[in-house]
């Protein structure tokens, strides 16, 4: 059984989202993601700096399986990338949701709304096994 | 419906990660592939490889008969127990299937074959042996199941876990087996490392991966197994070759026994063809992961890859592709990774065999 914890906003494509008190959206890959996905390997980060559409592919997660898109969960502006963490790519299996992998300024706050809460998102995870 | 290996049941105990593979419910891993693959580079693992078939040739022209069926020769073998890799060709010289064939007896050949050709492969042998007046008959035999242990202790750990295999198989040398007890015990594998392959009654199965098991042999999946060959420069048949690609361009010309005076199968379509490519290593300098289908670049011509994967033993990616056959080691190329080239340098398979890295040479004159 993976986690979903409440405290986290959610993607149909399992990023998880969270809002930090600069009002930038922190973005990450679900525990179900890095469970379907196995041992990850690499990240192609998106540009910083980027603007994106909500839905858009802005970069890769690499597992010893496979390569699996990520998607931005809203519009907005690349504000920063999770750079610290080349070489340490395992500590993603280990716990998804400390790990985010890029932040992003939303330019359609609305758009949030749009997000799973933990409750959907664990219904819509299971019922895709 | 997938078939199911007698150790099924141990896989799902053990939390394994259940896959489709060649028709069959196997694992995939058991937690963490990357700690699968350093197990067995650096101390030893077991794989459950009971969907691959044994297919016994019996008679006595059983020797004649699959120096006809197989480019390797099996004339080698001169004595019982010793084995040899070899493709079975069609008349076009394509790769029908990738095999190891081990001597039983004067007058008996075992045959371990893949999952998915299984069929296939049991249908052609069967032509081919109806094709002449020939004392030959195919056994396919699966009431064996086999378990490979592999890695620098897996003799060792094999022979705590089986009170008398010590006696019956120290002496083996690579590519040589022996029967113990009730089954097969061969030096041989798929992993680049030293070990055992043992083909037992089904039913004895699970009784020998609980021993193994404690041991100390730790159980691994397909995951492992597959990074751990591809580190090794072993092909993998529907990847790297299939019935359309020869073994001459796909890095598998020292299988093929040349030698005058033996017609085999796909022979006069090797004579008559100059091989337009040819197999060999790609290691990824820049950050990223080599798949298969990925378009190289070389000064040479263009080429694509065939097997591609992250290495946990050189902790960088690494690749066989199908190149221009001027193509070097040591060359540099690029491979096209979603539409940027990426830095990469040829080498000669394997990269890594008994545990250490063949490629360090390689690199260092590379790495800034």
């Amino acid at each position: 059984m993976t986690k979903t914890p409440q405290e986290f906003k959610y993607t149909k494509t399992h990023e998880w989202v969270r809002m930090e008190p600069d009002g930038t959206a922190s973005v990450g890959i679900t525990d179900f993601a890095q469970e379907a996905l196995g041992d990850i390997v690499f990240v192609e980060f998106p540009q910083a700096g980027a603007t994106v559409k909500a839905g858009e592919a802005v970069g890769v997660v690499e597992s010893v399986k496979a390569a699996s898109d990520i998607y931005a969960p809203v519009s907005g502006e690349i504000v920063a990338i999770n750079d610290g963490i080349p070489d340490h790519w395992e500590e993603i299996n280990k716990d998804a949701f400390a790990i985010w992998l890029y932040k992003l300024k939303p330019s359609h706050p609305d758009e949030l709304k749009a997000l799973l809460d933990a409750t959907r998102y664990a219904a819509m995870a299971e019922a895709s096994k | 419906m997938l078939k199911q290996t007698p150790l099924n049941t141990l896989h799902r105990e053990a939390g394994a990660k259940l896959v489709e593979f060649g028709g069959w419910e196997m694992p995939l891993h058991y937690g963490s592939q990357i700690e699968e693959h350093h197990a067995v580079r650096r101390a030893a693992g077991m794989f459950d490889v009971s969907h691959m078939r044994v297919v016994e040739v019996i008679g006595l022209d059983a020797r004649d008969f699959l120096r006809y069926a197989l480019a390797n020769d099996v004339a080698k073998l001169d004595t019982p127990g010793r084995a040899l890799y070899s493709c079975m060709l069609n008349e076009h010289g394509g790769v029908i299937d990738d095999l190891i064939a081990y001597r039983l007896a004067d007058d008996a050949f075992r045959l371990v074959v893949n999952a998915g050709t299984a069929e296939k492969d049991i249908e052609w042998l069967g032509r081919l042996a109806a094709g002449g007046a020939r004392d030959v008959q195919i056994v396919p035999r699966p009431d064996l199941t086999m378990i490979a242990v592999q890695g620098p202790y897996a003799r060792e750990l094999a022979w705590h876990a089986f009170p008398g295999l010590n006696a019956a198989t120290a002496a083996l040398r690579r590519f040589q087996g022996a029967f113990f007890r009730d089954g097969f015990v061969a030096r041989t594998g798929y992993t680049g490392e030293d070990g055992f392959e043992m083909m037992l009654p089904a039913p004895l199965a699970p009784l020998a991966w609980r021993a193994l098991a404690r041991a100390n042999v730790k159980p691994c999946g397909l995951g492992a197994r597959d990074t751990l060959r591809l580190e090794a420069g072993m092909s993998l048949y529907g990847q790297d070759m299939d019935d359309t690609t020869s073994p001459l361009e796909s890095g598998l010309a020292w299988t093929v026994d040349m030698k005058p005076g033996r017609n085999f199968v796909g022979r006069a379509a090797l004579d008559a063809t100059m091989a337009g490519g040819t197999l060999l290593g790609i290691v990824l300098l820049d950050q990223g992961v080599l798949r298969s289908h990925q378009p190289v670049h070389t000064p040479q011509g263009k080429g694509v890859t065939t097997s591609g994967s992250f290495a946990p033993t050189l902790g960088r990616s690494i690749a066989l592709a199908r190149v221009p056959a001027a193509v070097q080691p040591g060359d540099a190329i690029e491979v096209e990774i979603r539409g940027k080239r990426l830095r990469a340098v040829a080498v000669r398979p394997p990269f890594v065999r008994d545990g250490k890295s063949l490629v360090e040479g390689f690199l260092s004159e590379r790495m800034p």
